[in-house]
């Protein structure tokens, strides 16, 4: 049965080459960008190196403390971070707790050049939350970063750039005005993780000045790395709870009233980050969610319309078909399965010219360096979103006709009419 | 075999009401071979399509096998059509995008069987209407009556107890004509398959055991 259906999906296509082109052409535009986007979101938010249990991660990124005249949003505080955030490693479910900060642009002079690098203090446990890819050496430790330690870890440029790829480890490297030494590489990390991406990490405790101890807004992150994915619920909960009790002691009672924050997964970092009022909300990830998928089917509609059109056009051309099939036992269940067949193949040839599309426009992205670090792939994950939004994009656009069709009165169909 | 009672059918529009049947009593038994023969419009396919449950009656019933099929829904005539009734249409409503053997296994593929199966009986049916050297030709590349053979193979496929012919003959010529009529006599003769069919030539309505006559959508004789 199903190759009699693709047998005429195909002779369909074929019938009107035109019409055909213009479908395949807007669902595979369609469907390339689609994956473009994809692409770029697993890039940002799977699970990769370093964030490699990024299922299972949960990180602080930002917060807000809203008074009665102002409202700031920043990233949080070491003070605000060590008092309410650190006892958490104290929860069975939580396995760890790491601080890092954001990145900031070192300056270094080397030979007389100028060389800008993105710099995070980390502290010793970032690199167990974390699994960076070491070329060489290892991490710095916690008691390197408890004792003051000036040691680092630098990526791969950065070693390029300050030792002309030769071996880094135990060679000294001069960033902003402080030496440090060299005591592991790793592979470099794309800009868009934006957790964990740096040229050079080094400890917390090298800062220039201890002001930050002090700080309940500013600079930092911390990163929560749940015992077992099921955990996370129960973990933000826990974080809210001591939000609230946070709010009893606040630095500025005066000033500020209440506290805004989430442990956040990463996506939902980024909504915060992004989304209007997102900063205000507990969970703002199903917010860019949904906005996502309400983007998607936005950019979708305009090749669904066409297509739905081109699929009503043909209701005349197989009006006599559908009478046939009709008469010799199709119900209209039956025939509505069929036509939805049919525009799915047409869907997954669209697909087939989208994901080759999408191939190219991404190994574009890669040779034009756009996004340092970063090489985008077309891995089986991305591949079965794109045949997941495929066949959803066959089914949405083939309901309506498909039950127009289904519709169709076998006598009038029979004598060539579609209505 | 079948029957029909009180059978009315009416066509209505915002403005005119038509009435195509006006109270059809029939009784086909097993095995008859009947012609329905009348003037363009008088509702001779109408009356087939009631027999074939791809219209429904505006009054009286219309039992299959001595089962009423008035309460029937679409699955359940979708069946009866599939399981035991043959369609033959004047225009032969081959699907020009596929062959012969794919357009003669089209009743087929509603029943649950292998696709082997499928094949088989489609190709039996298509060795019994002496088409065999044309399987896997397009309606196109065939002559009106090979595609009226065609449309044959395809209503007999399923073997069903009931065929229905609207001018079978009609679009062909004297000895083309012939032929269909010898297919469809062997067909009743030899198969005991019930044979409703409509025509305008009194030289093929001879050929069959009853004349139904109608005129203005009522039944004189």
């Amino acid at each position: 049965m199903i190759k009699n259906y693709l047998k005429i999906a195909l002779k369909v296509l074929s019938r009107r080459k035109f019409f055909t082109f213009i479908s395949l052409f807007g669902i595979g535009v369609t469907l390339m960008v689609l994956l473009v986007a994809t692409a770029l979101l697993d890039y940002v938010f799977a699970a990769r190196t370093p964030e490699v249990h990024a299922d299972r991660m949960l990180g602080v990124y930002r917060l807000t403390m809203q008074g009665p005249d102002d409202t700031e949003t920043t990233q949080p505080g070491y003070a605000f971070l060590d008092r309410w955030v650190r006892p958490m490693t104290k929860l069975p479910s939580v396995e760890r707790i790491a601080f890092v900060t954001e990145a900031q642009t070192a300056i270094s002079y080397l030979n007389g050049r100028k060389i800008e690098s993105a710099m995070r203090r980390a502290d010793g446990e970032f690199w167990r939350v974390l699994d960076f890819d070491f070329l060489e050496g290892g991490p710095y430790t916690a008691a390197d970063d408890e004792a003051g330690r000036f040691v680092a870890v630098i990526n791969e440029t950065t070693r390029e750039r300050f030792f002309g790829g030769q071996p880094a480890v135990g060679k000294t490297i001069e960033a902003d005005g402080q030496r440090f030494k060299v005591v592991g590489v790793v592979r470099d990390v794309p800009v868009l993780r934006y957790a964990s991406s740096a040229d050079l990490w080094v400890p917390v405790t090298t800062a220039k000045t201890s002001a930050y101890k002090e700080e309940w807004l500013g600079g930092f992150y911390a990163l929560i790395l749940a015992r077992n994915h099921a955990d996370l619920p129960q973990i933000k909960a826990e974080f809210q709870s001591r939000l609230r009790e946070a709010e009893k002691h606040l630095p500025d009672p005066k000033t500020f009233k209440r506290l805004y924050a989430g442990a956040d997964t990463l996506f939902e970092g980024a909504a915060r980050l992004f989304l209007p009022g997102g900063r205000l909300e507990e969970n703002p990830g199903a917010r860019l969610r949904a906005a996502l998928l309400a983007l998607m089917l936005g950019f979708m509609l305009l090749p669904t319309i066409n297509l739905v059109n081109i699929n009503l056009s043909r209701i005349l051309d197989r009006a006599s078909e559908i009478g046939v099939r009709r008469a010799f036992g199709a119900s209209s269940r039956t025939l509505v399965g069929q036509f939805l067949i049919e525009n799915v193949v047409l869907t997954l040839i669209g697909a087939a010219i989208g994901l080759g599309l999408a191939l190219g426009v991404l190994r574009a992205f890669n040779v034009s360096g756009l996004i340092p670090h970063t090489q985008f792939q077309l891995n089986f994950r991305i591949f079965f979103y794109g045949l997941a939004i495929a066949v959803f994009f066959g089914l949405f656009s083939g309901v309506y006709p498909a039950w127009r069709m289904s519709k169709l009165h076998p006598v009038q169909a029979l004598r060539g009419r579609s209505a | 075999m079948i029957h029909l009672q009180q059978v009315s059918k009416l066509y209505r529009t915002d403005r005119v009401e038509t009435t195509a049947l006006d109270n059809i009593n029939l009784e086909i038994g097993k095995g008859e071979f009947i012609s329905v023969m009348g003037p363009s419009g008088c509702g001779k396919s109408t009356l087939l399509n009631l027999m074939g449950l791809l219209d429904e009656p505006s009054a009286g019933s219309v039992a299959l096998d001595g089962q009423a099929i008035d309460r029937f829904g679409d699955r359940a005539l979708s069946r009866v059509r599939n399981e035991r009734i043959g369609f033959i249409f004047q225009q032969f409503h081959l699907v020009p995008d596929l062959s012969v053997v794919d357009n003669v296994e089209i009743p087929l593929l509603y029943r649950r069987m292998s696709n082997r199966e499928r094949r088989k009986a489609a190709l039996a049916a298509i060795d019994r209407v002496a088409l065999s050297s044309r399987t896997h030709h397009f309606p196109t590349q065939l002559s009106g009556g090979q595609q009226q053979r065609v449309a044959i193979a395809r209503a007999i496929v399923g073997r069903p107890g009931l065929l229905l012919a609207d001018e079978p003959t009609g679009n062909l010529d004297s000895q083309m004509g012939d032929e269909i009529m010898g297919i469809l006599e062997d067909l009743n003769q030899k198969e005991g398959t019930t044979i409703v069919m409509v025509t305008h030539d009194p030289r093929m309505a001879d050929k069959t055991h009853r004349v139904v006559r109608l005129f203005d959508g009522r039944q004189v004789q």
